[in-house]
């Protein structure tokens, strides 16, 4: 039987950190080289806790799907990265962050969790410095910041509009130094197809190397997960087109715990989708929203050009609708109201699919090149997929699936309901709750991966009792057994029809019946629909070329595999949610006037799915205690 | 609008490649160039044949996966962007395209358009970093940076490791990229405890990786997605120059065994 212990430690907020730490039993120096730990991940999360894991002794094997380390997704991160450091002295605190972050995720995250966050955040930023980050300064030479949704201080710190790439790069170099010294093996190329557990903890992965295809097991004292969201469940979404849910998937089936996967985060400022060929979408950085102003014709059906469309005939909807908040209003408000004037009727651009983020202000105000220099790489990209010019004639933007609140269920400690599985990074559900604030997730990634699990993981490894596991211990072989048939099974269906159509398929399921808001006719239409198509996919995909190869069609044909049970776990967690709350909206709970509706009587509590085979998975749930804030409605109004 | 495309296949680092000929039909001007190559391969795929082989990740121009030669110009015609950001509305109906992979001896095929890049990794783990530990670092405002410097560092930080201004260069040096990187670190007072080690060290692993030296012909810049100037490079030898004085305490030769004059 499951059992979900949080792990939290008693006693204040401020100090239950300095507490666990204080409790938590060290490795000793010398020790340290005797361990290795496997990270499976180079994102912000994994490149940041691989490189401070080497950077402490341990041995660490540290593996990408792409060819470096340096192009994991989180690399794509415009807008900026969160921290408490109240340099503006707007009134920012430790304290507003970690309210403003457990308001923003609709009081379904933990508070212990959460305020640790905002603790280390001050932390992040030093060390991104000490890094040689080139964040943007002010004239004096100081840091400066901006604003992003969902807040009213200025706290967010940034470089241009690249500052993942900027973190990501910093987190590189460091993981360089410790490949250098030795104390890291990269193994880029390589994807990671199952977990192996022996005697109940996680000991080792199986992976393909992706240039050869040969399979091969690594195992190891403990293993991380860092290997980020799945929002590409929907086909369409701003995530880079390898990210997927894989890794986290397979380790379910071993037994870690899934929470919360019907969190997705829809991002209301994407470039519209255009035709059926379309691979992603595009986002444009959440900053956009800090100087364009949102509006639609009030008039449905208008099709006159913006210019013609005089002022007194256009709705600033969010301005109306959130007058506190406006433009700045979070991303599941914002993406809902984008959605509801669309479905009204008055969306613009191609198939009414769109808004427009309206620069013109901004531009009469403060001229051409103020707004080149804050946003002009986003103006440059809108041009070139959309060949307008932002310039002159507003942007258009719909709402795109972004990030993914869920992901597996992490005690205190970072650790998966699988001793020695910890996950890190946008792959565990842990600090957003049901909606996640713009820029907040640079800071989890990095605050796991330099700051926490670097912690929790030594406690572990100095207490637990490791037996020696290697290649060929019965459970390693196992594991490559079942990785081996199942890529044998996917070679030889030789059917007619390739991954991408089930993929765009179930992502339109998905879209439709579990995307910006959710019903319970919905989503018992898709629990239906989605075994028949996964049926199907076993029966008519086609997947060419051989398995000990570089095959990229099997890589992909795999991992829509894993959407294809994945989505399922989705729409059940959406159907038992009978609340509305962040960026899970149900149509059965909203107020009168629309807004949602939340049930903390009989949903404050995460709720963590555990895998059956050939059975419907088991609800676990981890209440949620708050003694330091009370819920309140979240009202932006 | 259609298209003729004549595109690189080659099964593996050790068999011989080939231009193979095939038609795209039906592509709209919105079309990326990557969404085309994916029409393209969905038909293939469907007939059971392989697809082609070709890199790809973010399709947002920053993550430095693709990498395509096109009509002879990495990363195709226009300037300042990746392959990933190039829509068809560029070509006119009817054209034909060559498409190849990256060429240069450091980077070897793997398969079709697909090349090996970790020499670029190995050049950074030979230097291109800082090395500070996760614990206890100052307060971000403790080192004051002036918004020029920090704005010259990160035009120089925001190279995306994508190898076209290797594969653009007729000696196929990577003198741009490490340029870029050396000048990053060395225009920030973070980075300058390490600069002289830094600049040698990674000059040194570039030559041992096979990239050839620098021949001042700009043709990486004129490629390079992130406009990264040429100016770095003559920072870079400026820095390597410096590294020689401060080594030797000896005026070093006026000129950098990397720049040959053209
Ligand atoms: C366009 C865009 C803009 C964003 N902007 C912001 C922003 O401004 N601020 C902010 O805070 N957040 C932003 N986000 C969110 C943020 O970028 C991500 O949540 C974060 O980067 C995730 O980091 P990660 O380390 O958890 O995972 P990732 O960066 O996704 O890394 C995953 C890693 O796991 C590896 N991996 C995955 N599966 C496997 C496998 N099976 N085997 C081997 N390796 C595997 C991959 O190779 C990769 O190295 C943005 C996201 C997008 C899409
Ligand atoms: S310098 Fe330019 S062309 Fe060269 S790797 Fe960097 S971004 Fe690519
Ligand atoms: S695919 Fe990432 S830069 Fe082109």
């Amino acid at each position: 039987m499951m059992k979900l212990d949080p792990k939290i430690p008693p006693g204040p907020l401020e100090t239950k950190w300095d507490r666990r730490r204080f409790s938590e039993k060290l490795v000793s120096p010398n020790n340290k080289r005797k361990f290795t730990v496997i990270v499976v991940g180079t994102g912000l999360a994994g490149a940041s806790a691989a490189s401070t894991l080497g950077q402490l002794g341990y041995q660490v094997e540290c593996f990408c799907f792409q060819d470096s380390p340096r192009r994991a997704h989180s690399i794509a991160a415009q807008g900026g990265i969160n921290a408490a450091k109240n340099y503006q002295d707007d009134g920012d605190s430790i304290g507003r962050l970690f309210y403003d972050t457990i308001k923003g995720g609709d009081f379904r995250s933990r508070e212990a969790n959460v305020y640790r966050l905002a603790q280390v955040s001050t932390q992040i930023i030093d060390q991104c410095v000490a890094l040689g980050i080139p964040f943007a300064r002010e004239y004096g030479g100081q840091l400066a910041n901006r604003s992003f949704g969902g807040v009213q201080v200025s706290r967010t710190f940034y470089c241009r509009g690249q500052t993942g790439q900027q973190l990501l790069l910093g987190a590189y170099s460091a993981l360089c130094w410790q490949i250098d010294r030795g104390q890291v093996i990269m193994r880029p190329r390589t994807e990671m197809l199952d977990l192996v557990v022996v005697d109940g903890r996680a000991r080792g992965i199986v992976v393909r190397d992706l240039v050869t295809g040969r399979l091969s097991v690594h195992t190891a004292h403990a293993v991380v997960l860092a290997t980020g969201g799945y929002s590409n469940v929907y086909y369409l979404s701003t995530n880079a087109s390898g990210s997927n849910v894989t890794a986290t998937y397979r380790a379910w089936k071993q037994g870690a715990a899934f929470a919360n996967p019907c969190f997705t985060q829809i991002h209301p400022t994407a470039i519209p989708p255009g035709d059926a060929y379309q691979a992603k979408l595009t986002l444009m950085s959440e900053s956009l929203r800090n100087d364009g102003r949102l509006w639609v014709p009030k008039m449905a059906r208008d099709h006159r050009s913006s210019e013609d469309i005089p002022e007194a005939e256009r709705d600033y909807f969010l301005e109306r609708r959130y007058p506190r908040f406006g433009n700045l209003a979070p991303r599941d408000l914002a993406s809902r109201a984008v959605k509801a004037v669309c479905d009204e009727g008055r969306g613009v651009g191609p198939g009414g699919h769109g808004v427009y983020l309206d620069f013109a202000d901004v531009l009469e105000q403060e001229g051409h090149e103020v707004v080149r220099e804050r946003y002009g790489n986003l103006f440059d990209m809108y041009l070139r997929i959309t060949g307008e010019d932002a310039y002159h004639a507003p942007m258009r933007i719909y709402p795109a699936p972004h990030y993914t609140m869920g992901g597996l269920w992490v005690d205190y400690n970072l650790m998966s309901t699988i001793p020695g599985l910890f996950v890190i990074g946008e792959a565990n559900f842990a600090d957003h709750g049901a909606n996640r604030l713009g820029a907040s997730s640079l800071m989890q990634g990095l605050a796991d991966g330099y700051f926490i699990l670097p912690y929790t993981i030594g406690h572990y490894l100095a207490t637990a009792t490791l037996s020696s596991v290697g290649e060929d211990h019965r459970e390693s072989r196992a594991g490559l057994q079942r990785v081996t048939s199942r890529l044998g099974r996917l070679l030889n269906i030789r059917g007619r029809r390739t991954a991408a159509s089930f993929h765009r398929e179930v992502g339109k399921l998905l879209w439709n019946h579990c995307g910006m808001s959710r019903n319970e006719d919905g989503l018992k239409s898709a629990l239906t629909s989605i075994p028949l198509l996964r049926e199907e996919f076993w029966q008519n995909v086609m997947v060419p070329g051989a398995g000990e190869t570089f095959n990229q069609e099997l890589e992909y044909a795999g991992r829509v595999a894993d959407y294809l049970e994945f989505a399922e776990l989705l729409c059940h967690d959406a159907l038992h949610r009978e609340e509305s709350c962040g960026a899970h909206f149900r149509e059965e709970y909203q107020t009168d006037d629309g807004e949602p509706q939340r049930d903390d009587g009989r949903f404050a509590h995460v709720a963590a799915w555990e895998y059956r085979d050939g059975a419907s998975p088991i609800l676990h749930k981890e209440p949620l205690t708050f003694e330091f804030v009370q819920p309140t409605t979240r009202s932006y109004q | 609008m259609k298209f003729t495309l004549n595109i690189w296949r080659q099964k593996g680092p050790d068999e011989g490649g080939r231009f193979v000929t095939y038609e795209a039909h039906d592509v709209s001007s919105g079309m990326s160039f990557l969404e085309m190559l994916d029409g393209v391969n969905q038909g293939l795929i469907a007939k059971g044949e392989e697809p082609i082989a070709f890199e790809q990740d973010c399709r947002e121009g920053i993550c430095g996966s693709c990498s395509l030669v096109i009509n002879g110009i990495p990363h195709g015609p226009d300037r300042g962007i990746t392959t990933c950001q190039l829509y068809m509305r560029r070509f006119s109906d009817r054209a034909v395209i060559t498409i190849e992979p990256w060429r240069a001896r450091a980077f070897p095929i793997i398969k079709d358009l697909v090349v090996d890049r970790r020499a670029l990794d190995r050049v950074m783990q030979a230097g291109g970093y800082i090395s500070v530990h996760t614990g206890g670092a100052v307060d971000g405002n403790v080192l004051l940076i002036s918004k020029d410097q920090a704005e010259i560092a990160m035009d120089a930080a925001s190279c995306i490791g994508c190898g076209a201004c290797v594969a653009a260069c007729k000696n196929a040096s990577a003198m741009l990229f490490v340029a870029a990187k050396v000048s990053h670190l060395a225009l920030l007072p973070q980075g300058k405890p390490e600069r002289t080690r830094r600049v040698q060290t990674m000059l040194e692993a570039m030559d041992r990786e096979g990239f050839g030296s620098c021949g001042n012909q700009n043709e990486c810049e004129a490629v390079c997605p992130k406009r990264i100037s040429v100016r770095f490079i003559a920072r870079l030898n400026r820095e390597y120059l410096r590294a020689g004085v401060v080594e030797s305490s000896f005026p070093a030769e006026p000129e950098s065994p990397h720049a040959e004059s053209t």
